[in-house]
């Protein structure tokens, strides 16, 4: 299935690559779109989410371009086939959407998530969340004598695999960020 | 050169570059700056409607029979939420709509200020784009940019919200010429390869067929013009949707009526057995579908629309094209003669016989007998007796719609003004206003039932204080007949609320407003009192008592294919099951 790109104003848009063969798996999706950075732009987004009743996973904004005023928005997104051609056809109706790119399908690509992990626990415990935390290199923000709070970066995965050992350890509180993703190359 | 003016004098003078000449609206506090400056000058004609929602049907009614963007200006708070109803029509309808929309000055947005409420928030569903205006220098060049919006791709309903202080304050202006408009640009040329497949696929088919919708008329008059052209020289059957008649005259030789769920049997037949279905500018809605699952089942598809996420929403396209659809008739046609202006003869020969042999169903036939008005009747004398006028028609929602699509023949787009999309019962009457208002010679007839005109009949005041003829040809049946009819059919006959008690004596009403009022319930006095009605020069309540249990046939049940329509009362005994039971 290749992607559906919408650039607006372009007129070589070819409609081939609206011809997705349709099957009932789900699959998720890296999306990333460019937006004007104006009031609203981020309501009218996630709007379109929850009334046409699509699955948001993860989602991460922020301004990128202060003097073209722009922002990007990267939605991890889950659906049938079927549903993300629909969400990115979607997406670029909306009037300050500049693009939208599949990153799951516009080839290799890379991402990142960042989440601060908080951990308590005193003896052995503390000696294995330490142990544990080197290898997954997550570095050590800041420490009281029972309470470490943890940085980690990575994959989402490598974010669950490390939260899930640091369970039995004394996990406390977790906050992350969401998946940052940009396509390689250029 | 720049200007500087206060924002309200921004706004008349936008409009004026924008060439609009007539503004729906209400005033109210926080509009009053703008309703000052309208006062001043006389090049816009302002039409005071009596409710919101009359505003933006009226301005989709404009909209809808000229092809320009209809322009409604109302208050804040109250004013704002009561046009939510029109501009969802007119989101689900693509309908070009300009709403300027007062708002409490921007030191009070957030603190529930008197008539306060947050405007783009809630129409950000419900329009294509909003805007809130904080900085007079921006409005002017905003405005511009919503007028692009609204009319470029694939129309919809823009809105506008200005603070009151921004209307005060005082500007620069900027001309339309000044806009950049260059980030919202829809592709409007289709693909020449998919193109070239559709034309490889229509000169082999054997049996094709041509579903057209609204978008054809959205497009414009030069895109019904192509239509006819394509279907004339290839020779190929039309159909198409509520939303598109008139795009392909009625009396066409090609012409097989509409299709859906309340279509023709010959028109759903063709759709049901045809081998190529070429979708032109309609969006395969669930009346038109029936169930998808037995959905044409042997055609290959193409879709021609202007709107990407229109394509594979729910069939999936084999030829899919985005553009704008005279650009791409045009490039097909060009295509097509240029390979030698091909079509399978003999697949098409049987195709048309088999249609014959479909149409000997003769499924709109009815029969007048007895002293009670059947609505199908009235609706075929209204037609034979105002074929030759002028004519516009616009009408509510409910059985009197389906029938008029059914027994109304449309020789031309932007003739037939009715809500498909969202259904908005009150629809017609004020549309019919906004339709007068453009073409103030024409004869303009809202065809209704009486419980959808009574949701906007304080709307005759607006008809009568600006002296718009329209006629209210409201076939009342004293039940909400579509109600009635599902209930019959599905609800094992128990009327839940779907009659009124207390209609009120409508030719009474009418004089009570300063119209005209004419009752009707005989079938031997129909003739005379439409002609009556025609001649007034007047709006007119027509007050047609028809058969109160009359049903609207034919019907695709919900959860049926199209192969399997009721045709009558004698098929429609327990056709629907518990699956398409929970369908609408």
């Amino acid at each position: 299935m290749s992607a559906l790109k919408i650039k607006k104003g372009s007129t070589k848009h070819s409609a081939y690559n609206l011809r997705p063969n349709f099957s009932d798996k789900t699959e998720t999706h890296t999306l990333a779109v460019i937006v004007t950075n104006e009031a609203g732009v981020l309501a009218r987004v996630i709007g379109l989410f929850s009334g046409r009743g699509y699955n948001i996973d993860s989602l991460t904004v922020a301004e990128t371009d202060h003097a073209g005023h722009r922002s990007r928005i990267t939605i991890v997104t889950n659906g049938t086939p079927q549903v993300i051609e629909q969400i990115k056809a979607q997406l670029g109706r909306i009037v300050p959407v500049h693009e939208v790119h599949d990153l799951t399908v516009e080839g290799p690509s890379v991402e990142r998530e960042l989440a601060l992990i908080k951990v308590a626990g005193t003896g052995d415990k503390r000696v294995e969340a330490l142990r544990l935390a080197d290898i997954f290199r997550a570095s050590v923000v800041d420490s009281t004598l029972d309470c470490f709070v943890f940085e980690i970066t990575g994959t989402p995965e490598k974010i669950d695999a490390f939260s899930d050992l640091m369970r039995p350890l004394g996990l406390i509180e977790i906050a992350r960020t969401g998946v940052a993703a940009l396509s390689r190359g250029s | 050169m720049t200007r500087q003016m206060t924002g309200a004098k921004m706004v008349v003078q936008a409009l004026k570059d924008q060439g609009v000449d007539v503004v729906f609206g209400y005033p109210g506090g926080a509009v009053l700056p703008i309703y000052d400056e309208v006062f001043q000058q006389n090049d816009i004609r302002h039409i005071l409607v009596r409710h919101e929602q009359g505003a933006v049907h009226a301005a989709e009614g404009y909209a809808r029979s000229t092809g320009k963007p209809g322009v409604v200006l109302v208050t804040s708070g109250p004013g704002a939420t009561n046009a939510v109803t029109g501009m969802t029509d007119a989101l689900l309808d693509s309908i070009p709509i300009v709403v300027l929309t007062g708002q409490v000055p921007t030191f009070m947005i957030g603190n529930d200020a008197f008539q306060e409420a947050d405007t783009v928030g809630i129409t950000r569903p419900c329009t294509k784009h909003n805007w809130l205006v904080k900085e007079t220098d921006a409005l002017a060049a905003v405005i511009h940019e919503a007028f692009h919006v609204a009319t470029s791709g694939r129309p919809g309903p823009v809105l506008i919200d200005i603070p009151k202080d921004v209307q005060f304050a005082n500007g620069h202006y900027t001309p339309p010429q000044k806009v950049d408009t260059s980030h919202y640009q829809p592709q409007v040329k289709g693909d020449m390869e998919e193109i070239t497949e559709l034309v490889a696929a229509l000169e082999k088919a054997k049996r094709p067929v041509f579903y057209t919708g609204g978008g054809v008329i959205n497009s414009g008059p030069a895109a019904s013009q192509l239509l006819r052209e394509l279907v004339e020289a290839t020779g190929i059957p039309i159909t198409s949707t509520l939303m598109g008649l008139g795009a392909y005259p009625a009396s066409g030789k090609n012409w097989l009526g509409m299709l859906g769920m309340h279509g023709l049997y010959e028109a759903n037949m063709a759709m049901h057995g045809c081998d190529l279905l070429v979708n032109i500018g309609a969006r395969f809605d669930d009346r038109i579908t029936g169930t998808l699952d037995h959905f044409s089942p042997k055609s290959i598809k193409a879709h021609i629309d202007i709107d990407p996420s229109s394509i594979n929403k729910i069939v999936r396209a084999d030829i899919p094209i985005v553009g704008d659809i005279a650009h791409v008739l045009e490039d097909l046609l060009k295509v097509w003669k240029s390979r030698g202006r091909k079509v399978n003869r003999e697949g098409l020969k049987n195709w048309w016989a088999q249609i014959a042999d479909w149409k000997t169903v003769d499924c709109l036939s009815y029969t007048q007998t007895g002293k009670t008005i059947k609505p199908q009747h009235a609706l075929a004398r209204l037609e034979a007796l105002t074929k030759g006028y002028d004519r516009y028609i616009t009408t509510e929602v409910g059985q009197h719609q389906m029938w008029a699509a059914q027994y109304l023949g449309f020789e031309d787009p932007n003739r037939f003004m009715t809500s498909g999309g969202l259904g908005t019962m009150g629809y017609g009457f004020p549309a019919s206003i906004g339709v007068q208002m453009a073409h103030r010679d024409a004869l303009v007839i809202n065809v209704a039932g009486e419980a959808s005109w009574l949701m906007n009949m304080q709307e005759m005041g607006t008809a009568v204080q600006f002296r718009l003829p329209v006629k209210q040809f409201i076939l009342n049946n004293e039940r909400l007949g579509m109600v009635r009819q599902w209930q019959e059919l599905l609800h094992g006959e128990r009327y839940s609320h779907s009659w009124s008690e207390a209609l009120p004596d409508f030719v009474k009403l009418a004089e009570a407003f300063g119209a005209k009022g004419i009752l009707c319930t005989d079938p031997a006095d129909l003739d005379d009192a439409i002609i009556e009605m025609i001649n007034h020069d007047g709006p007119v309540i027509f007050d047609c008592r028809v058969e109160k249990h009359e049903n609207c046939y034919p019907m695709i049940p919900s959860g049926a294919p199209h192969n399997q329509m009721l045709m009558g009362e004698d098929s429609a005994k327990d056709a629907i099951g518990t699956a398409g039971a929970v369908l609408v």
